[in-house]
């Protein structure tokens, strides 16, 4: 692995010479954040190696997956909503013992991901994701977050941030959109002392989005990756602005792009302007009702939240580089 | 593989629905759900690569040995118009779908 590491990433080289395991023809809305960073983390798999993936029900599996058509090059099981983890750590088990059986070609590597929307992972598929990740199996779970259950029509999930207008949570005179704060998913899974755990995001030339998606899917036994992946339809914003609303969503530190190694914080963007929470929010139409007259708190109790948790993250970061040093 | 649709009787479907082929959906053309369309322009084109890996339809082809980009696939791009926002150098510019 470390002589991999020494190669410093190159953009275009990565996309000219990686073939797409991800092709082209699937059925994702235009403009949707998911398939641009589903293909960039399966082009951090090594050309010879082989993957089998194992998706939870949302908008990626059933819009990539339409019989008879399929845009994965590699397996692909199609699961049900609360089953990716267990459906992946169950290929992983079954693999490991044909191999060591000799059935399957002992010069072969195939390494096992998983992907989820918020709701197959944050809510849903938790349990499962949890168990495999707790039984130690050799996978990668990539959690691709776009705060809602936009395959079903923009349902609340548990990653809606607070305030946001769902068709669950309809924003008007009573209710100011959803009512409870966001989970930090991210979080519960560093709790479950895994060898590496990412937070990250499609921005720039893609670095931060590869290189984490390598060390995950070449670090041994179970890792996480969280990924934000924008939706125009359920955030409400012109299909064409996805780059823009992801460099916003880690300026304002909405979204900060980190990874835990062993127990140990590392932040791996910190802006040098931290921007106000306002330059996120107004582009989305979900968060248009907290800047009527009168809403002003909202945006306020919102900044908060969002300074309390970027605050906790560059405390965590120091507290556990220095128990290390 | 691809020649199932939904006239296809039950008993020649696969057995559990299972797909066969690799990535065939490359054979499904996703172009015509365009309503605009990104026009390249390469003489303003500096080959930067900020517009290549945001396609969320892999419609935009770099050449293996040169690694520069070429023109749309214009059987996938769905017009999202995220690549012409992304270019510093106004070379791609969305035009409605049928104007020239």
């Amino acid at each position: 692995m470390a002589d991999e590491m020494k190669k410093p990433y190159n953009l275009k080289e990565v996309v000219a010479t990686k073939p797409s395991r991800f092709t082209e023809g699937h059925r994702m809305c235009a403009g949707c954040g998911a398939p641009v960073v589903g293909r960039m983390i399966l082009r951090a798999l090594h050309e010879e190696d082989h993957a089998v993936i194992a998706n939870a029900t949302g908008c990626m599996e059933v819009s990539t997956f339409i019989y008879p058509y399929t845009a994965w090059t590699d397996s692909f099981i199609h699961t049900a909503f609360e089953c990716a983890g267990a459906t992946c750590s169950g290929a992983e088990a079954a693999y490991k013992s044909l191999k060591k059986q000799g059935k399957l070609p002992q010069n072969k590597n195939t390494k096992f991901i998983a992907f989820g929307g918020d709701g197959g992972t944050y809510d849903i598929g938790l349990q499962s994701l949890s168990g495999a990740m707790e039984r130690g199996h050799d996978m990668t779970y990539v959690c691709y977050d776009n705060g809602a259950y936009m395959n079903t029509g923009i349902q609340r999930s548990s990653a809606t941030p607070k305030f946001a207008d769902t068709t669950t949570t309809p924003a008007g005179k009573v209710v100011p959109g959803k009512m409870q704060s966001r989970k930090d998913l991210t979080e519960i899974m560093v709790g479950h002392h895994l060898p590496y755990v990412a937070q990250s995001i499609a921005v720039g030339n893609f670095k931060d989005l590869y290189e984490k998606s390598e060390k995950a899917i070449y670090t041994q036994g179970p890792t996480f990756l969280n990924v934000l992946a924008p939706c125009p339809r359920g955030w409400g914003y012109p299909t064409d602005a996805l780059m823009q609303i992801n460099k916003l969503a880690v300026d304002t530190c909405y979204w900060p792009l980190y990874e835990v190694v062993d127990g140990v914080y590392h932040i791996t963007y910190k802006p040098s302007k931290k921007l106000p929470i306002e330059e996120f929010l107004r582009p989305q139409k979900r968060f248009k009702h907290m800047f009527a007259q009168g809403n002003e708190w909202m945006i306020e109790e919102f900044q908060k939240e969002v300074d309390k948790r970027w605050q906790e993250l560059l405390d965590l970061e120091e507290m556990t580089n220095r128990v290390t040093e | 593989m691809s020649d199932i649709n939904v006239n296809t009787p039950m008993e020649n479907l696969t057995i559990g629905g299972n797909i066969y082929t690799s990535g065939n959906a490359r054979d499904f053309k996703t172009g015509d759900w365009r309503s605009a369309k990104p026009v390249y322009i390469s003489e303003n084109c500096k080959q930067c690569g900020l517009c290549f890996p945001v396609c969320p339809d892999n419609a935009i082809p770099v050449c293996k040995d040169t690694l520069q980009r070429t023109d749309f696939n214009y059987d996938y791009c769905k017009g999202c118009g995220v690549c012409a926002k992304v270019c510093p150098f106004k070379a791609i510019e969305m035009k409605e779908e049928g104007e020239e």
